[in-house]
């Protein structure tokens, strides 16, 4: 386990470092920091200035040494438009989000557990064939079309629903729906195949032989053994969950990472865009890594074989 | 009467072999459908100057917020309707599928090109450039591509071209995961070590041994590919990151639409259902060349 662990924190590193070199490059060598900050009619002397007094006349690795010594620290730079720490605009910014993630995450195991737990024990029927049609149809849905639709018919048709904004249950309701329906399908499909591989399984086959109940061997034998693929691909889909939520935030006018990240690139505040970017991918990262320790711990095969 | 039912639930529980292939025809049949809606979505883009009912641009003030045809106020001058300024919606729409289909098309060569190139690389050579390829990957794969997308269209600005090279270049990880796999598996078979014993190049065992081997999974990814590329090319228009109005692009027409969704809910409701069936029609295609080409493919 110990070394399993260690493997892990490697991967976790190096994966850190590839992610802060991304938004290095992003910003400082697809763009000019400087041609974005300053007008268009700028002289060359002021590009100049400006080009030292950033440190952008420094070689590019040293300059990238400045850029990751000082985020790991937790310093960003300053917003270009708020004039305050990119950092703590995002930190502000995080709870909403990771709370719309949760929700969403509820909301799809709410839909996709029951459901494939059902398709998979009434295989080749006709509930199996309508579970799947919805299945197809759901990953198909664009997120931010259905967040509309659902806007036009609960919020302005019918009124049950606020629209857009942030505090109450009624407001979690839509978006975290909406972000439930788009992880659903997938993580229904997952669960079918899982149980239903399981289902063909020796052990399986000998708890009934002994006499165990129907409802036992499903609940206890059948879905605890296909717990296991679900978690892991539920942890890989962690990061789609995420860019739902971004999507289902600029729908409902969340007041997360997602809008603040939208509305910066809107004012050109790369600063605040750049923390985003790395605090986000943070915390996928950070699930992946508790995904898989929590796969290792449960299943000892993976963490010999890996 | 209970041998009877003793074989009723053994049918039940066991498909026959009719039952099996009836229900492959019955996958084949979505496929097909699938493929002719794809189809006439790709025919009314290219020849959208034939059948489109109006110019797309031409403005009517007089016939703004036109509901469609079928509601009270509606005519059969506007089908689906009319947006804030007047322009025909249906017209709108037909067109908005050519930068959709364009776009995800583009793109996905793009991604299927520098994907399968570096997939190839690593799973055949190994070592070094493998290890730095698949960092690459896994790098790529943590971040949503949603995130990525913004983020280098923040900094290069909102255009088709950006739109068509950022969507391009963020999808190559999938390919290179599932075609490096693949040609570790194939570079271990015997007619690899035979081809070498012959004195062919690595290039020509590459190109002319390895590649037509994987050209099935390949075909499937970019198929589905297409789907997510058109949904997240329409998102960042929605947003107004991507195509620019007044060029019609769904997500663009969606994104107006929201703003109008409390009286003319049609102007969002269309251009969305838009990308659905286009998007539905891909998946299905896509899951019917799966099965079709190799049923045993894990993707």
């Amino acid at each position: 386990m110990r070394r399993y662990i260690a493997r892990q924190l490697v991967q976790l590193v190096v994966v850190i470092i590839g992610i802060s070199i991304l938004a290095f490059v992003i910003l400082h060598v697809l763009g000019d920091p400087v041609l974005l900050l300053l007008p268009q009619n700028a002289g060359h002397e002021e590009f100049e200035r400006y080009r030292k007094l950033l440190g952008l006349d420094q070689p590019i690795w040293l300059q990238y040494w400045k850029f990751g010594s000082h985020a790991i620290q937790g310093d960003f730079g300053k917003s270009w438009y708020a004039d305050t720490p990119a950092f703590g605009l995002v930190l502000e910014r995080m709870p909403p989000t990771i709370y719309l993630t949760l929700a969403g995450l509820v909301v799809a195991l709410g839909i996709a557990l029951p459901l494939g737990i059902l398709a998979a024990l009434k295989r080749h029927t006709f509930v199996d064939t309508l579970c799947t049609a919805l299945a197809v149809g759901g990953q198909a849905l664009p997120i931010f079309w259905l967040g509309i639709m659902l806007i036009i018919i609960f919020a302005v048709r019918l009124r049950a629903l606020p629209a857009s904004g942030y505090g109450t249950w009624q407001h979690f309701v839509m978006p975290a729906f909406c972000l439930g329906a788009a992880l659903a399908p997938i993580t229904m499909r997952l669960v079918r195949s899982g149980v239903i591989e399981v289902m063909n399984m020796e052990y399986i086959k000998t708890a009934r032989a002994k006499g165990v109940g129907e409802r036992t061997v499903v609940v206890k034998h059948a879905f605890r053994n296909a717990c296991i693929p679900i978690i892991t691909v539920l942890g890989l889909q962690f990061g789609q969950l995420l860019g739902g939520a971004i999507i289902t935030e600029t729908v409902f006018a969340w007041p997360g990472v997602a809008t603040l990240t939208v509305e910066s690139i809107r004012n050109q505040d790369f600063p605040v865009v750049q923390c985003a970017v790395v605090l986000l991918a943070l915390i996928i990262v950070a699930a992946n890594v508790i995904v898989d320790l929590v796969v290792g711990f449960i299943d000892p095969r993976i963490r010999v074989s890996s | 009467m209970a041998t009877l039912e003793a074989t009723t639930v053994t049918t039940a529980d066991e498909p026959t072999a009719l039952q099996g292939s009836l229900r492959r025809l019955g996958r084949l049949k979505w496929g097909l459908a699938a493929s002719v809606t794809l189809l006439a979505i790709v025919a009314s883009a290219i020849f959208a100057p034939a059948i489109a009912p109006h110019d797309p641009l031409a403005v009517n003030i007089s016939h703004r917020l036109a509901p469609p045809v079928w509601m009270e106020g509606g005519t059969s001058r506007h089908v689906l309707g009319t947006d804030q300024v007047g322009r025909d919606l249906l017209a709108r729409v037909i067109y908005g599928g050519r930068i959709s289909l364009v776009i995800g098309v583009a793109a996905v060569l793009i991604s299927t090109t520098i994907g399968v190139l570096l997939g190839l690389a690593g799973g055949y050579f190994g070592g070094c450039p493998d290890w730095t390829i698949m960092t690459a990957v896994n790098v790529l794969l943590t971040f949503p591509f949603v995130l990525l997308a913004l983020a280098v269209i923040a900094v290069l600005g909102a255009s088709l071209g950006n739109m068509i090279v950022v969507l391009g270049v963020a999808g190559w990880p999938i390919y290179a995961r599932v075609v490096r796999a693949e040609t570790m598996a194939i570079r271990e078979r015997e007619f690899i070590l035979a081809g070498r014993a012959l004195g062919m190049s690595h290039a020509r065992i590459i190109v002319r041994q390895i590649l037509p081997n994987l050209v099935s999974p390949i075909v499937v990814i970019a198929t589905l590919q297409v789907a997510q590329v058109i949904v997240l090319e329409s998102f960042l228009s929605f947003l107004g990151l991507g195509v620019q109005p007044p060029t019609p692009a769904w997500g663009n027409m969606l994104g107006e639409g929201r703003v109008y969704m409390l009286n003319s809910w049609w102007i969002a409701a269309f251009p969305g259902l838009a990308i659905f069936l286009t998007t539905l029609a891909i998946n299905l295609m896509g899951n019917a060349l799966r099965d079709w080409l190799d049923p045993h493919m894990k993707l």
